[in-house]
């Protein structure tokens, strides 16, 4: 790292500096050095900060007036909405913020996937990352449940059933689970409880997510490695900074629309009926963000196999970086990768649809078909295609193809061959 | 290898007993900790409930909440009856006997957890393909003696602990 001579100027600083060295840290984050080439899908890691941070006070200040008790839930939750003073704001902010949080987070997930930064020497960036966006889909469930509305109720009822597929314990665990024997009080409690926590739990991971990433320094959509600083480099502070903070803007805006024009459009009607244990509504879906692994569950007729091929289909992202066989990491520089990439992300896209459909006639043979696909991209393409793929010449450096005009990648070529 | 590296000494024995004895210790701490999230006496004092069939006639069916879970209590007609007892076996995904799901001499009476073995839906009556219960959450079909027929559910709709206390009253639990 570039900044083990920072000197603070002042006398006290120095003294407290001496004592615990977070200006040190202040300096290492302001000139970190930073390929001068990330476009704006680089932008996403500081949204995504900027969305925890929101879902964290949004959710603080609901949990002043919310009350985690089945026969209070749901009505206090109505009280949030008329009586307290901007609730309404809040709470909407808090809902549209949970769905904005995973679309940045998928826009994150698949640009890391085009090029190439889950590979070495980043793998265990890419696992925190996987780690924290399990976290998030675990928050994102139990807070679905706490207004204690017919799709928190029933939603609750389906998760905590998946557990009882695990042979012979399956049953004691989900009863376990619920503290009672159906989706009940001691549920909502508990789950009030852990909502709270785990947002806490994903600040700390991204910390160390961070941490991770300012070893090797950020990928590049080039994907080579540079030296740091160099010519290639530009501070963080301004120059990422002033980026970051424009498409956070724009981003802003998309939220905002949510927001004030179309709150309820992410969710489901049939929440706004207080929980009924009595009656499942006809037609049960899970969040947008979570209808690909829905659809992968329901495309199975049996229900262990079901199970285990939706938590298979979010586990082997965690041996990605060991199933992709190819050295190069850029996408640009993979004619064949780049098609397979975007054929990805319309099979994900279609699951994610067809999640939201009936599960019968020919959305079940989508379904079947997208799975089918989902698996063999990961277990059989991506490694094969490392292997077979005859990549395009990458430059030496990313100032390279500005100096030389692009199209004199004879010095690369020589690299790429020994590559 | 030298033989003061084989030989067990004070040292390694207390060693092995602190780690044994911590072990034990900081299991005996978290098992409260776990255990806590089962349900208390409260949730268990519910577990049994009497419910009052007087007013079910043929071809109806009543929900009773036990344990926080819907009872289907269906009171069925001959045609049904035998309807149930005229599948073959071979047909079901979970094979079992009507006579097996329902007491002795009181055939008509179906007194079933109304909960789909899939994931836990309340599957709808009078639905589906085999003139039973239809879930709609995932499409599981179960027939007139509550057995799964079709679906992603792996097991037959259970049958609860109950008995008759009277001809007119039932005990679940």
């Amino acid at each position: 790292m570039s900044d083990q001579e920072y000197i603070p100027k002042s006398k006290a600083a120095k003294w407290f500096n001496d004592r615990l060295p977070l200006l040190t840290l202040g300096a290492h984050l302001t000139d970190y050095p930073t390929p001068k080439n990330l476009n704006y899908w680089w932008t996403f890691g500081g949204i995504l900060t900027f969305c925890l941070i929101t879902q964290i006070v949004t959710g603080i200040v609901l949990a002043m007036h919310y009350v985690a008790h089945a026969d209070l839930a749901f009505g206090s939750v109505e009280h949030i909405m008329r009586n307290v003073n901007y609730g309404w704001l809040i709470r909407y902010i808090h809902s549209n913020g949970a769905s904005m949080f995973f679309l940045a987070v998928y826009i994150h997930i698949f640009r890391s996937l085009f090029y190439g930064s889950y590979k070495s020497p980043r793998e265990i960036i890419w696992i925190l990352g996987l780690m924290i966006y399990l976290l998030m889909m675990a928050a994102a469930f139990l807070g679905y449940v706490l207004p204690w509305g017919q799709m928190s109720f029933w939603g609750a009822t389906v998760i905590t059933n998946l557990f009882s597929a695990i042979p012979l314990v399956g049953e004691s665990i989900t009863t376990w689970l619920w503290g009672a024997y159906s989706v009940d009080n001691p549920t909502l409690n508990r789950f009030f409880s852990l909502h709270y926590l785990f947002p806490f739990l994903i600040l700390g991971l991204v910390v160390l997510h961070i941490w991770a990433l300012h070893i090797p320094g950020n990928n590049n959509p080039v994907g080579i490695d540079i030296k740091k600083p160099s010519k290639d480099t530009v501070p963080f502070h301004p120059y990422i900074t002033i980026k970051d903070a424009f498409a956070l803007l724009v981003f802003m805006i998309i939220f905002a629309g949510f927001v004030f024009f179309t709150p309820n459009v992410l969710g489901h009607s049939d929440n706004y009926i207080p929980a009924n244990p009595l009656v499942t509504p006809a037609h049960i879906v899970p969040e947008w963000y979570l209808l690909p692994f829905y659809a992968i569950l329901r495309s199975v007729p049996d229900k262990l196999g079901g199970v285990i091929l939706m938590f298979s289909a979010i586990f082997i992202l965690f041996v990605l970086p060991w199933l992709d066989t190819s050295k190069v990491r850029s996408a640009v520089f993979r004619p064949l990768y780049r098609q397979f990439f975007w054929i990805l992300v319309i099979d994900v896209l279609m699951l994610g649809y067809v999640g939201a459909m009936p599960a019968e006639g020919v959305y079940l043979v989508l379904a079947r078909v997208g799975t089918i696909y989902y698996f063999l991209h990961f277990i059989v393409i991506l490694p094969v295609v490392g292997l077979l793929e005859k990549t395009d010449p990458i430059p030496m450096s990313i100032s390279e193809p500005v100096m030389t005009g692009g199209a004199e990648p004879s010095l690369a070529r020589k690299l790429n061959e020994k590559v | 290898m030298s033989k003061e590296e084989k030989k067990v000494n004070r040292r390694d024995f207390l060693f092995t007993a602190s780690y044994t004895i911590g072990a034990v210790g900081v299991g005996a701490v978290i098992w409260p900790m776990i255990d806590q999230m089962n349900p208390d006496k409260a949730q268990q004092a519910l577990a049994t409930t009497e419910v009052d069939i007087s007013q079910v006639e043929p071809g109806k069916s009543i929900t009773v909440l036990w344990r926080g879970k819907p009872i289907f209590v269906k009171r069925r007609t001959p045609g049904e009856i035998q309807e149930a007892r005229a599948v073959n076996l071979d047909d079901l995904p979970d094979p079992q006997n009507d006579e097996e799901r329902v007491k002795e001499g009181k055939d008509e009476w179906l007194v079933m957890l109304g909960v789909c073995t899939h994931l836990g839906c309340v599957p709808l009556k009078d639905k589906g393909d085999y003139n039973g219960w239809f879930c709609p959450c995932h499409g599981s079909h179960y027939d007139v003696s509550g057995r799964v027929r079709k679906g992603p559910a792996p097991t037959n709709m259970e049958i609860p602990k109950f008995e008759f206390l009277d001809n007119n009253t039932i005990k679940i639990g």
